[in-house]
């Protein structure tokens, strides 16, 4: 490595990432972005759809097996097979850049589903017939008392789902899309007769630190949501 | 479009290779064989670890520090280990692709063996465990008698969780020129042929599926009915379904 470091800006040694991030800082950046929000939106999405679709599974037991048998089949396919199966199931040309968080909406509501239900169905019966007997309605019960219980499953739910979309984004640079992935295979590419590395390496860092930081978010945003716990705990 | 996968599908030739595309079949068994290797060495790394993790309490951070490598990118670390090992085989051979694949696929299967083995073993419950030393067990033989065969459903759900996980990262192995279904996806994108990519991409959800039934089915005749719960047919469907297991133990390794 030391012979490597001493030759200057265009060094292939692993640790001179920064280096290249610096000589390719717009389109690094750019990349990044859309990393970002490939990442991020698909889950909110996700969580939106999941959400009363949990609740249906919930109220309804019923509902619950055949809905999470549907929810399991769809998380079983995989990322990259479920990317070039979707243009030609809409209609829509065999590459476009929907693809993608359609794709990745599709595995965050197959995974919250089974959370939102679980969450819901473990509000204590005692909990929800208190609020009853305080004259909530079966919507305020639900929104008010019910779903701030269920937080915290929620929570573990949206961190697992943020955390593996980080890492199906990148899967989708293989196939020629706009992110992160588009690092791997620009440092895949360079990397022929020999091994260069700061693209690659600059890649597994951004992409480590942005899973890093969405888990950072979920996990803040959990206890500002629940402060009742943190007073259990204190006691 | 879809009539033209169904079609691509469906033609013999593809099945049996030739004109400079390898057939089907042989590219089937690609994908099964590096899986397969992949998930039985960290099914044996896995699930002693987690067995002797949960039972003696001793060594926890190991779980917790391989849940933390699923925050990695699993392309980037394929590429990244392929440009230091490749060069060193200078193409001769499919090794220098062959072992970073393998080494990846082998990084993906274990967290969720080890954290689903860990707390399978875990949620047994205590006096169970107590009753099978009063009943004169050595700490040996209640880990293989008991705690074992309770933990068997998560193990199993972990099991399964690793085995889609490693097939579908088989599949950006043919990122690198390497075989396996992937091949169809990457050759047919690179020439613009999108009935195959397409078609690649349904034998690869095809494959997934398959692989998760067989293993759900095998978990039905290895795993204890009295720990099941499966008694009857009626029973059978109030346990929930086995295809949602998988979302479980995605969720239960947080």
């Amino acid at each position: 490595m030391t012979a490597a470091s001493t030759s200057g800006a265009a060094s292939s040694s692993p640790w001179h990432f920064w280096a290249y991030f610096s000589a390719h800082r717009h389109q690094d950046l750019s990349w990044l972005w859309a990393h970002v929000w490939l990442s991020a939106l698909p889950v909110v999405i996700g969580l939106a759809i999941a959400l009363p679709l949990g609740w249906l599974a919930s109220r309804y037991k019923w509902i619950y097996p055949p809905m999470l048998s549907i929810m399991g089949l769809l998380y079983t396919i995989p990322s990259i097979a479920l990317f070039v199966i979707i243009p030609p199931l809409l209609g829509l040309k065999a590459l476009n850049p929907i693809q993608v968080p359609i794709a990745l909406t599709i595995y965050s509501v197959a995974l919250l589903v089974r959370v939102v239900a679980d969450g819901l169905g473990s509000v204590p019966e005692d909990v929800a017939q208190a609020a009853t007997a305080m004259g909530f309605g079966r919507v305020q019960r639900l929104f008010r008392v019910e779903l701030p219980i269920a937080i915290p499953v929620i929570a573990a739910g949206l961190r697992v789902a943020t955390v593996s979309n980080v890492s199906i984004v990148a899967v989708a640079g293989t196939i020629g899309l706009a992110n992160l992935g588009q690092l791997f295979t620009t440092g895949f590419q360079l990397s022929t007769p020999t091994a260069y590395y700061p693209p690659i390496v600059l890649g597994i860092v951004l992409c480590v630190a942005l899973a890093l930081a969405f888990d950072g978010v979920i996990v803040t945003a959990n206890r500002l949501l629940t402060p009742w716990r943190r007073a259990v705990q204190g006691r | 479009m879809i009539g033209n996968v169904w079609g691509w599908l469906t033609t013999s030739a593809h099945w049996r290779g030739g004109n400079g595309m390898t057939a089907i079949g042989t590219q089937i068994q690609a994908h099964v064989t590096y899986s397969f290797v992949a998930v039985a060495i960290a099914l044996a790394i896995a699930l002693p670890l987690g067995l002797f993790v949960g039972h003696t309490g001793r060594l926890p951070f190991l779980v917790s520090a391989a849940n933390t490598l699923r925050a990695l990118p699993t392309v980037g670390v394929l590429i990244l280990l392929t440009v230091m090992i490749a060069p060193d085989f200078h193409g001769r051979t499919d090794f220098g692709y062959l072992i970073p694949t393998e080494i990846v696929l082998v990084l993906i299967a274990i967290p969720p063996i080890l954290s689903n083995t860990y707390a399978g073993v875990q949620n047994v419950d205590g006096v169970v465990r107590d009753a099978a030393s009063a009943m004169g067990m050595t700490g040996q033989q209640v880990l293989v008698q008991v705690e074992l065969p309770n933990s068997l459903p998560l193990i199993f759900s972990g099991l399964r969780s690793a085995s889609l996980q490693v097939i579908a990262t088989a599949t950006i192995a043919s990122y690198l020129p390497l075989g396996g279904l992937g091949r169809f996806i990457y050759d047919g994108l690179a020439q613009q042929d999108f009935p195959q990519m397409i078609g690649g991409g349904v034998l690869v959800a095809l494959l997934a599926l398959l692989t998760d039934s067989v293993l759900a089915f095998v978990q039905r005749h290895v795993v204890s009915r009295g720990v099941s719960g499966r008694f009857s047919k009626k029973a059978m469907t109030a346990g929930g379904p086995a295809a949602a297991d998988i979302v479980q133990a995605e969720v239960a390794a947080v």
